[in-house]
């Protein structure tokens, strides 16, 4: 397990955040039926720890991916990673309140590249947003309808997010350089 | 990995860099399969096909492709262009760079213009197809299409049936397959089989001795008609006798759990008969589905000189 950097959350708290997440999406939306979509990589698994907790009162909650790479309009295509197409959604997105969920909201781009993403699969009646931190410095007029965490952080500071299901631990640290934190 | 600027042919390709481009293939056709039918990365690019000689099939697939990028297409023909007014091909790459095309596609019946083009221009130039030296995309999807029924092509035996010598699509193909360590074998009539092909090409003189080296693939190359004029082979009907696949074959190769590959179009009754058509490894319309797919991994992977570059 790397621990370098400071610790934000551990993994109880971070449990702690998605529970009440869960709790108050299902509180905003008592009857409403739902899809949560988890942006790849590490809005997939969160946005699974959502259906699981809600799984006791809305059996059967449906989940999906989204793969927003070819979507990005920052020029982060340096590596061209032939990595991208893990798009998994519901059939047709027509009229279905979708829940984006990712790990850390910065500077909106990656949301707004995710709505665009969305409409290639129908015209959802509602799009909402659920972070598990929003560190601020938006560049986008994009906010979070559920945050987790709010913890406003300069440019020069990166946050590291570890999820058991990718990286085999929980756990947010604020690290000091960039490569750190990916 | 970073682009290059143009595609000329499979020669110039490393290794490395034609495995990134058919591991971007995949996930490009999976993308189409879900009915996505456009994603951004080319919005705001232009492409140009510059098609000297007839070809519906690779201009509509790198069309399509380049608009499911999201691109822009002009289709600059001969018979709509000044090419009939006697404008030569440097005046003609001038005019289109004037006119800020970022990728041109282009098909010549002379070997070395896209390669003309490419060296005065700033946008990405991609070879569709020029005499009888390359048609770099076709190999790639050959590739791509084998390698989605047969995993990794390293020892592989593919075996190209039909007029070697003036095939660009035989050039292209053996040699992407030989560069990802498959084996290539070649059987056709005795002129049209290279005497300088690569010393590693086996070549057959009967269709018993295909089978007998046990491949995997069957590619059958199509029978150019004016070829026949210039009295290569007999007649079509000893050509289908002596290489095509004809039922007996087929049901050797139905035996033998072969795929059969072609480029399109086919000559019914010569280079094989309707049974094939129909046959379940037969891999024709794959072919043809996985044309866009690697027709966009190349596009999404160029670089052009052109306008604001993709750092």
């Amino acid at each position: 397990m790397d621990t370098t950097g400071q610790q934000l959350l551990n993994p109880r708290e971070i449990d702690t955040k998605i529970h009440r997440l869960a709790y108050e999406i299902l509180e905003r939306h008592p009857r409403e039926a739902f899809v949560l979509v988890g942006i790849h990589r590490r809005g997939v698994p969160l946005a699974q720890r959502l259906a699981k907790v809600l799984e006791e009162e809305r059996p059967g909650v449906q989940t999906g991916m989204l793969d927003i790479t070819l979507y990005r309009d920052d020029p982060d295509q340096a590596t061209f990673s032939p990595d991208f197409g893990h798009t998994r959604l519901p059939n047709d997105l027509k009229g279905v309140l979708v829940i984006l969920v990712d790990d850390v909201l910065y500077t909106g781009r990656t949301i707004r590249a995710a709505i665009d993403a969305l409409f290639e699969y129908g015209r959802p009646s509602k799009i909402e947003l659920a972070v598990l931190v929003d560190r601020g410095g938006r560049e986008l007029p994009i906010q979070p309808d559920y945050c987790g965490l709010r913890q406003p952080l300069g440019k020069e500071s990166y946050l590291r997010v570890r999820l058991r299901e990718q990286d085999g631990h929980d756990g947010l640290f604020l690290v000091d350089n960039k490569h750190d934190a990916s | 990995m970073k682009g290059r600027k143009d595609l000329l042919d499979i020669e110039a390709l490393a290794v490395d860099e034609i495995n990134y481009l058919l591991d971007t293939a995949g996930p490009f056709k999976n993308l189409i399969r879900q009915s996505v039918k456009k994603m951004p990365p080319l919005r705001g690019r232009h492409v140009l096909t510059l098609f000297y000689e007839p070809s519906t099939r690779t201009r509509s697939s790198f069309e399509i492709a380049a608009k499911r990028l999201s691109a822009d297409v002009t289709n600059f023909t001969v018979s709509t262009s000044s090419v009939v007014k006697g404008e030569s091909i440097i005046d003609t790459i001038d005019t289109l760079q004037a006119m800020q095309v970022d990728y041109i596609i282009v098909r010549h019946s002379a070997a070395g213009v896209p390669n003309l083009i490419a060296k005065h221009t700033k946008a990405s130039v991609i070879n569709a197809g020029d005499g009888h030296h390359a048609h770099p995309t076709q190999g790639l999807l050959d590739a791509f299409t084998m390698k989605e029924v047969l995993g990794p092509l390293a020892g592989r035996r593919v075996v190209i049936i039909g007029d070697i010598q003036h095939s660009r699509v035989a050039r292209s193909t053996s040699m992407i397959l030989r560069k990802l360590g498959a084996q290539v074998g070649v059987f056709g009539p005795g002129p049209l089989i290279p005497d300088d092909r690569h010393p590693d090409m086996i070549s057959f003189r009967t269709f018993d001795e295909v089978f007998d080296w046990q491949p995997e693939v069957i590619y059958l190359l199509r029978i150019q008609m004016e070829r026949q004029k210039e009295q290569f082979f007999p007649s079509l009907h000893e050509y289908h006798r002596l290489y095509g696949v004809t039922d007996e074959r087929l049901n050797l190769i139905r035996n033998k759990g072969i795929y059969v590959m072609h480029p399109g179009p086919v000559n019914r009754g010569v280079e094989l008969v309707d049974g094939v058509m129909t046959y379940e490894r037969t891999l024709i319309n794959q072919q043809v589905e996985n044309g866009i797919a690697a027709r966009m991994a190349v596009l999404y992977w160029l670089q052009p000189e052109t306008g604001i570059r993709r750092e």
